[in-house]
């Protein structure tokens, strides 16, 4: 599967995966993620980019037993919509808990992860997923 | 606008079909629709094929060529139609509204899929999963089976709806299934089967989700004027209706149900001067089984969140108040994804021409087909009477 190694594909898309940037359209305010060139609520053309705060609850959640290409180490893995604090919704993995402890409602932050890599010579392709929120930093010793 | 009639249908059987290559099983399916419409493939005019992923799947693209000249429609236009798993029913539509147009008289609609060629089942959910947002839902991990799968938990969550409740559809599909020639599984299981048959994406089960199958279907299309001249018995296409959707699952207000559904059946029931009420039985997109307990709340045969209860009180049984997917549905008669859309029509002339033997719905006469492309992005419905 092509797509899944394609560099200029991933990294086209980098900023968004890393950093959630995403859109807010100058005319109506109404943000979007992942960026949009032109608003579908207003038809409002001039958009500015806007940093997601990452934070937000899940919408609804799966945990993924038969995986597509390139995810077969992860599975089971948790797979949530969030709706970020902002509004907009997201699909992402979901980490750092036990897979029986999700549940719709749940407060979840993001977190930097790697998210694919289909074989030995493809790029390692990193991007968000969710862990609750406050997850315990254990290593830097900011929070228990 | 002129009157179009469905005047020849034929299929192959659905399953795992090791044999025969894709330009087979069409041209077989093909041949089957003009022998029973009576006429020739020259006389075809111009042809529709719905497809999902030939490329991925086979690595074959360019379809209406290849297929058009398989089945001997010399020259003619021929084009195919994509929409995912609504390939099909996007394919019947293109044709209908060609001829109600006046452009043509005499058009072939095909529908087909060769899905088992794929190395593994990691290939072809990868295949499938590009019916999903690719850079934004399939890459942090959905799978097909996973969106469903948000969708029944958010049901669940909002209505009470049960796993048990998921698993009756696919009891009633199997046993409908058994008595379908052409289904791909012939058999009745249990809702103990379906609950212990492993888990593919929380809450769906494998037995929750239709199978991987090759299969094609072709149907013939008619302007009213060439229908009488070479139908007794044609079916009138009353209504027909599309919409479309954001691809992403996360992007809709409502993850309990497909507004492109409710559209595309609103249009379709405005086209036919027709209601819910007025349907006597439909082929439903029941790809997962969350997906017929929804489509039958969206396309108004029951309140929203009722879906799950009027499964277990048996009111979408063949005998039923309204017989939901008597073929067997995509669970039990097979998914060949782009073939879909054109087999629904095959069963429902089936039956309204009082041909469906043992599935054989009482007093057939108008009825209705519902097509799903990717989580709901795009949706066609179509209502017929005999």
């Amino acid at each position: 599967m092509a797509h899944l190694e394609s560099v200029p594909m991933f990294w086209r898309r980098m900023k968004s995966l890393y950093s959630l940037i995403g859109v807010e359209c100058l005319n109506c305010g109404k943000k979007y993620f992942p960026p949009r060139l032109i608003c579908p609520e207003c038809g409002g053309k001039e958009m500015k980019d806007y940093r997601f705060k990452g934070t937000g609850k899940v919408v609804s959640y799966s945990i993924i037993d038969v995986p597509p290409k390139g995810l077969k180490y992860q599975t089971p893995y948790g797979l949530a919509i969030v709706e970020l604090d902002e509004g907009v919704r997201v699909t992402g993995q979901l980490v750092g808990c036990n897979l029986g402890e999700i549940k719709a409602g749940m407060r979840v932050e993001t977190t930097f992860r790697k998210i694919i890599a289909v074989n030995k010579n493809g790029v390692i392709q990193y991007g968000y997923k969710f862990r609750p929120e406050g997850y315990p930093r254990i290593n830097n010793g900011e929070k228990k | 606008m002129r009157n179009v009639a469905v005047i020849g249908v034929g299929m192959t059987k659905f399953g795992e079909l090791w044999d025969y290559s894709l330009r087979q099983i069409f041209t077989m399916a093909a041949i089957e629709a003009l022998e029973d419409a009576g006429c020739s493939n020259r006389d075809i005019e111009a042809f529709y094929v719905g497809n999902m992923s030939a490329g991925l799947f086979i690595g074959q693209e360019h379809l209406g060529a290849l297929l058009a000249d398989n089945a001997g429609l010399k020259n003619i236009p021929a084009m195919r139609v994509e929409g995912a798993c609504a390939s099909g029913g996007l394919a019947l539509r293109e044709a209908y509204l060609t001829i109600k147009a006046g452009e043509y008289d005499l058009v072939m609609v095909g529908g087909i899929e060769k899905m088992s060629d794929s190395p593994c089942t990691e290939d072809v959910t990868t295949t499938l999963g590009a019916a999903a947002d690719q850079e934004w839902e399939t890459f942090v991990g959905l799978t097909f089976p996973g969106a469903y799968a948000l969708i029944a938990k958010a049901h669940m969550e909002r209505y009470g709806t049960t796993k048990e409740q998921l698993a009756m559809v696919a009891v009633k599909n199997h046993k409908n299934g058994k008595n379908n020639p052409k289904a791909q599984f012939r058999r009745e299981i249990t809702i103990e089967q379906v609950l212990a048959s492993g888990i593919v994406a929380d809450p769906l089960s494998l037995l929750d989700c239709s199978p991987i199958s090759d299969g094609g279907a072709a149907v013939i299309l008619a302007s009213e004027d060439m229908a009488k001249k070479f139908s007794d018995t044609p079916v009138w296409i009353l209504g027909s209706g599309q919409a479309s959707d954001t691809l992403a699952l996360h992007d809709r207000e409502d993850l309990t149900s497909l507004k492109a559904t409710r559209l595309a059946a609103e249009k379709a029931y405005t086209a036919a001067n027709m209601g819910p009420k007025d349907v006597n039985f439909a082929e439903v997109h029941d790809c997962f089984t969350i997906a017929e307990i929804v489509a039958t709340e969206d396309l108004g045969f029951f309140h929203p969140g009722g879906g799950g209860k009027a499964v277990e009180e048996g009111l979408t049984e063949v005998d039923g108040k309204i017989p939901i997917n008597p073929s067997g549905g995509l669970k039990a008669k097979g998914h060949p994804v782009g073939a879909t859309g054109v087999a629904q029509v095959v069963s429902v002339v089936e039956q309204l021409r009082g041909e469906a033997h043992k599935r054989q719905v009482n007093r057939a006469e108008t009825a209705l087909t519902h097509n799903v492309g990717g989580s709901g992005a795009t949706a066609v419905v179509h209502i017929f009477s005999r």
